[in-house]
């Protein structure tokens, strides 16, 4: 009897070592956004190129749209450029979010590094940003035709996510 | 020389706290002066992993203290502002996350592991009572007799 419960302690440990190992080798940083599944958030904001156009959530709804937030700052959003691009060569609609910028260094950088995007808004306070749960460029989502945001990409977009991640799942709500 | 050192130490350490120091605020009231400083202990950077909010030089660390400055005098509720970060940010920014189907696990294995060693404990104890106050055979009964017999006739 006392022999059994014995046997309890080494199999106990192993149980909580294999929990613990499993929660270390997990990259805290990949975690999905809050706001998967849910409505894309509401807002009102000019656009980077038109300060007099406002526009809000109904831009990204009839179309599965990828948002890219962005700024001029950001060196990791220059270096996805191409393949941002890329993805509009392949007919994706995609809507930049100019977070954190000034028109005048948006405008540089689309002229300096390309332009993909059918619009982008004008988000220099960075409160569109906030809504979206977003804590560093570059950041992308994916949004249905409904506008519901349905694949959320954190950081820079390889040429190979291009194909592993991105290009399925556009397709898969398109 | 080592006593400027210490001297340009402590003063380098002056410095670096002048700068954690970023943000003053105005409270009229100190009830929610208080609350501000307790809800922006309790939100982790969603950024920098392991610094709460209030002690994080990261701009979205800044941007949300400014959210709950806001929302405070905005008169909502400190689980009205939780939620409001929760809703953007993820369970990730609760450094106590929340009693659900999802952290009962997390939650209750402490309790489990405590109430599994006291249990253990009981049956260990109730065993040894046992062993010690199992029934002796006449013969036995007889040595013990004299044993303390022989213990209580010095």
């Amino acid at each position: 009897m006392r022999r059994w419960l014995l046997l309890l302690l080494p199999l106990g440990f192993v149980g909580i070592a294999l929990f613990f190992y499993q929660g270390l080798s997990r990259d805290p940083s990949q975690r999905d956004s809050a706001l998967m599944a849910r409505d894309f958030p509401t807002f009102s904001a000019t656009t980077l190129s038109d300060e007099t156009r406002r526009v809000d959530e109904s831009l990204l709804r009839g179309q599965a749209t990828l948002v890219n937030v962005w700024g001029e700052w950001c060196p990791a959003c220059k270096q996805e450029m191409p393949q941002l691009l890329e993805l509009a060569d392949h007919g994706i609609r995609l809507v930049g979010v100019n977070y954190r910028d000034t028109r005048e260094k948006g405008a540089e950088f689309l002229e300096e590094y390309g332009n993909p995007f059918e619009v982008n808004v004008f988000d220099p306070d960075g409160s569109l940003g906030f809504d979206l749960g977003v804590y560093g460029a570059p950041e992308t989502f994916l949004v249905d035709r409904e506008g519901v945001i349905r694949y959320h990409h954190k950081g820079y977009i390889s040429p190979e996510d291009v194909r592993a991640q991105i290009l399925p799942e556009v397709e898969k709500w398109q | 020389m080592i006593r400027r050192l210490g001297l340009l130490l402590a003063l380098m350490l002056v410095a670096a706290s002048a700068l954690a120091a970023i943000d003053v605020r105005d409270f009229s009231d100190p009830v929610l002066e208080r609350r501000y400083v307790d809800l922006t202990a309790s939100m982790r950077c969603p950024l920098c992993e392991n610094q709460a909010i209030d002690d994080s030089n990261a701009p979205i660390a800044a941007d949300m203290r400014q959210r709950v400055f806001e929302l405070l005098h905005q008169g909502q509720s400190d689980s009205e502002i939780v939620n409001h970060m929760v809703e953007r940010f993820g369970e990730y920014i609760l450094y106590n996350p929340r009693l659900e189907n999802r952290t009962y696990l997390l939650w209750g294995i402490p309790v489990a592991l405590v109430v599994l060693a006291a249990l253990v404990l009981a049956l260990i104890v109730r065993g040894r009572r046992q062993a010690s106050a199992r029934a002796l055979n006449l013969e036995e009964r007889a040595r013990l007799d004299a044993l303390i017999d022989e213990e209580k006739t010095p």
